[in-house]
């Protein structure tokens, strides 16, 4: 067996993977500093760092990173925490399991489009919509909530998504905690509450890191939830890091500041990049 | 006795009420694409009624939902096969022919599936605008393949590290040929992995949403395209909404039923058991 083979084997998708990685990064980072209009081709001065100084004084900016941030924090919680509790609720045998199972996992399976349609009309409309008739039947008063609440609305819609992921990672995670030890930990007289705290808690840490770590890094590109249902708006109120850049690239045409943007944004999923890296090195063989 | 019955009881209710509940949007996107529009907005809103076909009836003749839908077809079965062409062997290398580097390089491939789509969409949107590739399959097949290989070499290698190596040890002293051992000792044992990395990757493609909006409209859109481009449609529209989504997620949906646990390990690049 020569050595050359296993190479060639490996070159196409190393070489693919590798330009794929390297080339969109070197024109951002050019594009990043010089000044590049859409709509003016021919031109592209040198700028040095005014993109990026222009991304960061943009009015929008803050608000942009505090909703991405919100939208993080806010989903990861929700499915973390709600994650974990269905998990425990469908992991003892029941009649049905099976089948509930394969629907609580559905709504990940929905695209991205559609699941955010399903709840812009027919959930959340503020007349016809189903959540409108619930409140009108207790008699309060409907909520418009892609006006009012635009941000709440798009952590719905992307928590709705997520949470069957996270469910299901804490499902095949509970299957493989030490049945034995919780006996013996119930014959010492521990409580659920205890049961939970001591022996499932520390056994969940690993999934819920990854769970947390992968939602970063997909969450900091939510994108077509906000782009078919609030347009970033009203105003700024549901506009996130990502939406903000493809504005300025395919709707201002100014592809210099929103690669300024863009790297940005590369930082951030970097350094949850890092911690989920080295994790699954650890688990590695 | 009495004790556990009714605690098994409780345990029941909750599970299917909390289950229910939280697919209820799906459950009323499938009633709703049976409605008339009128019946879709009733209210109160209706629970029983006499399913239509019309909605469905309306969304091929009026929105050219088959061309999307073949633009959909089309694009992930072909990233799907192409990406499995260029990952198999790959993952083939690094599982049989392991190296001091196959573990960096695994790693190096993981974190480019990291970068955010994001941070590569104003470079590659102006590639595909000067290759003259905007609004074409052949973009949106190259980008799919190239988000998904990650994941494909990741599964495939894990799925081939578990084939025992003995069996090609036996192989190989038996004078097969590296095509040989890779088709008749290889393939059969690695069926299954290439099949749920595939299932894994048609999913991701078919559900892919970003690309499709940036890179597609009326020409190579996708059936995430189409569906977006309800958001304000004018008149009356939901039932239509509702079937056009059905027929989207419909397939995808009970394909991902019976990938769940290749889904995970996938997803988390092994790194939950």
């Amino acid at each position: 067996m020569n050595r050359l083979l296993p190479r060639a084997l490996m070159a196409p998708a190393v070489v693919t993977l590798f330009l794929w990685m390297i080339v969109p990064l070197v024109m951002t980072i050019y594009f990043s500093l010089v000044r590049y209009n859409l709509m003016q081709p021919g031109e592209k001065s040198f700028l040095a760092l005014a993109n990026f100084e222009y991304f960061v004084t943009d009015p929008d900016f803050g608000p942009s990173v505090l909703n991405t941030l919100s939208l993080l924090g806010s989903v990861i919680a929700i499915t973390v925490i709600l994650g974990v509790a269905l998990a425990l609720l469908v992991n003892e045998p029941f009649p049905g399991r099976g089948i509930v199972r394969v629907l609580l996992i559905s709504p990940f399976f929905v695209m991205p489009t559609a699941n955010a349609l399903l709840w812009k009309h027919m959930m959340m409309n503020p007349i016809y919509g189903v959540l409108a008739q619930v409140w009108i039947f207790f008699g309060a008063s409907p909520v418009d909530w892609l006006t009012n609440h635009p941000l709440f609305s798009v952590i719905l819609m992307v928590a709705w998504q997520w949470l069957p992921f996270a469910c299901l990672i804490f499902i095949t995670s509970l299957q493989s905690l030490d049945r034995d030890q919780m006996e013996a930990a119930g014959m010492d007289g521990a409580n659920a509450l205890q049961k939970f705290w001591f022996l499932t808690l520390p056994h969940l840490g690993r999934p819920i890191a990854v769970v947390v770590m992968i939602e970063m890094i997909f969450l900091l590109s939510v994108f077509a939830e906000i782009f078919t249902t609030t347009g970033g708006g009203p105003g700024n109120e549901s506009t996130n890091l990502a939406f903000l850049i493809f504005k300025q690239a395919l709707m201002n045409f100014d592809v210099g500041v929103a690669s300024a943007g863009a790297l940005f944004a590369v930082v951030l999923a970097n350094i949850a990049a890092v911690f989920l890296i080295r994790m699954i090195g650890k688990n590695l063989d | 006795m009495q004790m556990n019955h009714f605690a098994l009881l409780v345990r029941t209710v909750a599970a299917w009420l909390v289950t229910l509940l939280l697919v209820f949007p799906l459950i009323w996107l499938v009633l709703t694409s049976f409605k008339t529009e009128l019946q879709a907005i009733a209210v109160p809103p209706r629970l029983f009624f006499t399913p239509t076909l019309e909605s469905f009836r309306e969304v091929n003749l009026r929105s050219d939902y088959l061309h999307h839908a073949a633009n959909s077809v089309v694009t992930s079965f072909v990233s799907t096969f192409i990406g499995l062409a260029i990952a198999a062997p790959a993952a083939y290398s690094m599982a049989f022919f392991r190296t001091r580097r196959t573990r960096d390089i695994l790693m190096w491939m993981l974190s480019t599936k990291m970068m955010p789509a994001v941070g590569a969409l104003v470079p590659v949107y102006v590639m595909a605008q000067t290759a003259g590739l905007l609004d074409s399959r052949t973009a949106l097949i190259v980008v799919f393949t190239l988000s998904n290989l990650p994941i494909m070499v990741w599964m495939l290698y894990s799925g081939f590290k578990d084939i025992p190596p003995d069996i090609l040890e036996a192989a190989r002293m038996d004078g097969a040929s590296i095509w040989g051992e890779f088709t008749q000792v290889i393939r059969p044992l690695a069926m299954g992995t290439l099949a749920s990395t595939g299932l894994l990757c048609l999913v991701l493609a078919w559900n892919e949403a970003f690309w499709s909006l940036n890179l597609s409209s009326a020409k190579a859109g996708t059936l995430a395209a189409l569906i977006a481009s309800y958001s304000s449609p004018e008149g009356l529209f939901w039932a239509k909404l509702s079937a056009a989504s059905l027929l989207a997620i419909a397939p995808i949906v009970v394909v991902g039923w019976f990938s769940q646990k290749q889904l995970v390990q996938g997803l988390t690049f092994g790194a939950v058991k």
